[in-house]
């Protein structure tokens, strides 16, 4: 495992536990509802390639919840703060569902300190006709099976009894994600009118069997931002980072090694 | 002591196999189940229902609010009070409640039941309540921003009610230039408040408050925790410094009344059972949205009271926690006896049908509640008048 460190900022008087590893181009990865508190084997593989910063979103993991906390727009403006005080010029920032539509807010409103995009399977739009799972009907065992394509990677994971501290977080980032994403229902129906400002190299990853989210979705999506690719991956559901690992690391390189040449 | 009768108006024609393919009798229980010509009947039937209870003696007749469900068929209950008010000569009518946090037009709640008030000559009594989990999901109101919206929306009506008019508001979730509502209430300077609740200190310290002396009701309740939070509100007003008025504390429950112990446990069993097991029916993440409660009161409601009701209730076990009353008149008038001396409480709102109870039995249940419980009890609980503003 790479050597990695655990730090607690403020911004906005909010405290923020942010996770960081590895050498290399910076790159800030966004997680989605289920939080990234602790260090997983996507974050390893990643600071094989990049400095990485993993910091929990206010509500999320051990960072505060703080008042001010009532929708996507207050997360995209302390994000817009938080760039500001990295030391890297520009990042490399990645998103995965709740924190892909985190991205998508903060770079309709600056791409400034942004060198590329990466969303995977993101939130954030609407697609007329494509219904999409709902997570807070699912009771917990459903939201595990229909997060992966493969079914024993669902069965290892309900069979992990999670740490008192675990299940704690794994409420509150519920809480959150409800806070944030409950109506309308994961997307702001005015973000796909200016999602055309968004002037950085975009790729868009999508599991091709994702229940959360279809991969319509990231159709959709490819066709909002300007020049922005679309790869979608085979037996894969919500989470390729963690199903497709492989395919999922040699995206983002790719699509940042291709920015950067 | 008062006597409210208080009606669910569950969908009792509906498939009595629907939970073998069903999770939940909300929400997303398909509308498919429901038949506009038996609904239709039941509508007439419950009113019936309710219009007898005022020729039997009832102080008053209470309906409530539900969304996307068989459990109740009163999606607006205010059209029913408005069906009703041409018809109570002197019962008055609770509409126990409304849900404020999910309308996004809470002036339109204060229009209504100012409406209501207007057409029952002021024998009308306001409920505000938050609205269980499952209206969260059916409206798509943000269960997290629950509580505030209930406190803003609580606050605008009753100042849309006593203030002169217009004027402006201006919270966090609600916003208007001009508070001007007509007409105004018949009662002055509002109807009387009940609040509606299972107990959280939250909404004790709320209602009890000198500003406000609500009448707090606790609704399907073992008797245990009735007890438990009855004495709450009590203690809570001395604290504020005043001595709680039976008047101000009350307690529904579904209740049943036969010849005897044994007819009434025999005739009501297989109703009551599908009451509490079918058409209240729903998973955990139904009923407790993320945000509707705080993390704590979360955990604690996940860990405690939903593992109990996770297993069959049966007839026996409700009667044996006090959750529904049930037995003779002179069972239910004991136990309603030494209840009122212990708790204190002014006013009963039993519910008197409930799931699939029919017509015939419900009529049965009213005649003998009427005939052999309130009088025995109607001198208990001296100065229950539901307590007027100020």
């Amino acid at each position: 495992m790479t050597e990695h460190s655990s730090e607690r900022i403020a911004i906005a008087g909010c405290g923020i536990e942010v996770l960081k590893g590895g050498d290399g181009p910076a790159l800030v990865f966004l997680h989605g509802a289920g939080g990234a508190h602790n260090w997983m084997p996507y974050m390893d593989r990643l600071s094989e390639h990049y400095s990485v910063t993993i910091p929990s979103h206010p509500g999320w993991g051990r960072s505060d919840t703080p008042d001010w906390l009532d929708g996507m727009g207050d997360l995209a403006y302390f994000y817009l703060d938080f760039l500001n005080t990295l030391e890297a010029d520009k990042v490399h920032l990645v998103g995965n569902s709740l924190g892909g539509w985190l991205a998508l807010e903060i770079c309709v409103r600056s791409t400034a300190k942004i060198e590329t995009l990466t969303l995977v399977s993101a939130a954030g739009i609407h697609v007329d006709g494509v219904p999409k799972g709902d997570i807070f009907l699912w009771d917990d065992d459903e939201r595990v099976y229909n997060t992966y394509f493969d079914h024993k990677l669902a069965k290892a994971r309900l069979a992990k009894q999670p740490s008192e501290e675990d299940a704690d977080i794994a409420l509150k980032n519920h809480f959150s994600t409800a806070k944030m994403a409950w109506h309308p229902r994961f997307y702001n129906p005015e973000l796909q009118k200016w999602l055309h400002r968004i002037d950085i190299p975009s790729l868009i990853l999508w599991g091709d069997s994702d229940k959360v989210f279809p991969p319509a979705y990231g159709e959709a999506m490819q066709k909002l931002i300007p020049g922005s690719e679309l790869k979608i991956i085979p037996q894969c559901g919500h989470l390729p980072q963690q199903e497709k690992l492989d395919e999922f690391i040699s995206g983002v390189t790719a699509h940042t090694n291709g920015a950067a040449s | 002591m008062k006597f409210y009768f208080f009606h669910l108006m569950p969908y009792q024609a509906i498939d009595p196999d629907y939970l073998e393919t069903n999770k939940s009798s909300w929400i997303n229980l398909p509308n498919s189940y429901y038949d506009p010509k038996e609904g239709a009947k039941l509508y007439h039937r419950y009113l019936d229902e309710l219009e007898m209870a005022e020729t039997l003696g009832f102080d008053g007749v209470c309906v409530n609010e539900h969304h996307q469900t068989a459990y109740g068929m009163m999606p607006s209950p205010n059209v029913l009070a408005g069906a009703l008010s041409r018809r109570l000569k002197k019962a008055s009518i609770g509409v126990i409640g409304r849900a404020l946090p999910i309308v996004e037009n809470p002036l339109v709640i204060a229009e209504e039941f100012a409406m209501i008030d207007n057409l029952m000559e002021g024998r009308f009594i306001a409920g505000f309540v938050r609205g269980i989990g499952c209206e969260y999901h059916a409206s798509m109101t943000n269960p997290g921003f629950s509580h505030e919206r209930f406190r803003e929306a609580h606050d605008l009506i009753v100042r849309a009610w006593s203030e002169p008019g217009p004027f402006e508001f201006y919270g966090k979730h609600y916003h208007f230039q001009y508070v001007n509502i007509w007409p105004r209430p018949y009662q002055s300077p509002r109807p009387p408040i009940w609040i509606p609740s299972q107990g959280s200190t939250e909404t004790v310290e709320f209602a009890a408050h000198p500003d406000r002396k609500y009448t707090y009701i606790i609704t399907f309740s073992p008797v245990a925790s009735v007890r438990k939070n009855l004495k709450a509100y009590r203690d809570q007003c001395e604290v504020y410094g005043y001595e709680c008025p039976p008047g101000q504390l009350g307690w529904a429950m579904p209740a049943y009344v036969a010849e005897t112990d044994e007819i009434a446990q025999k005739e009501a069993a297989p109703h009551i059972e599908s009451l509490f097991n079918k058409f209240i029916a729903s998973p955990t993440q139904y009923k407790l949205p993320p945000g509707y409660s705080s993390l704590s009161s979360y955990k604690a409601v996940v860990e405690g009271k939903y593992k109990v009701r996770q297993s069959y209730l049966d007839c026996d076990t409700l009667i044996d926690n006090g959750m529904f009353l049930c037995g003779s008149a002179e069972t239910v008038v004991a136990k309603l006896e030494e209840y009122q001396k212990e708790m204190g409480f002014g006013n009963i709102a039993p519910m008197l049908q409930f799931g699939t109870l029919p017509q015939e039995l419900t009529e049965k249940n009213l005649q003998l509640f009427s005939e052999g419980v309130i009088p025995k009890l109607k001198h208990l609980g001296v100065g229950s008048e539901a307590i007027a503003a100020e």
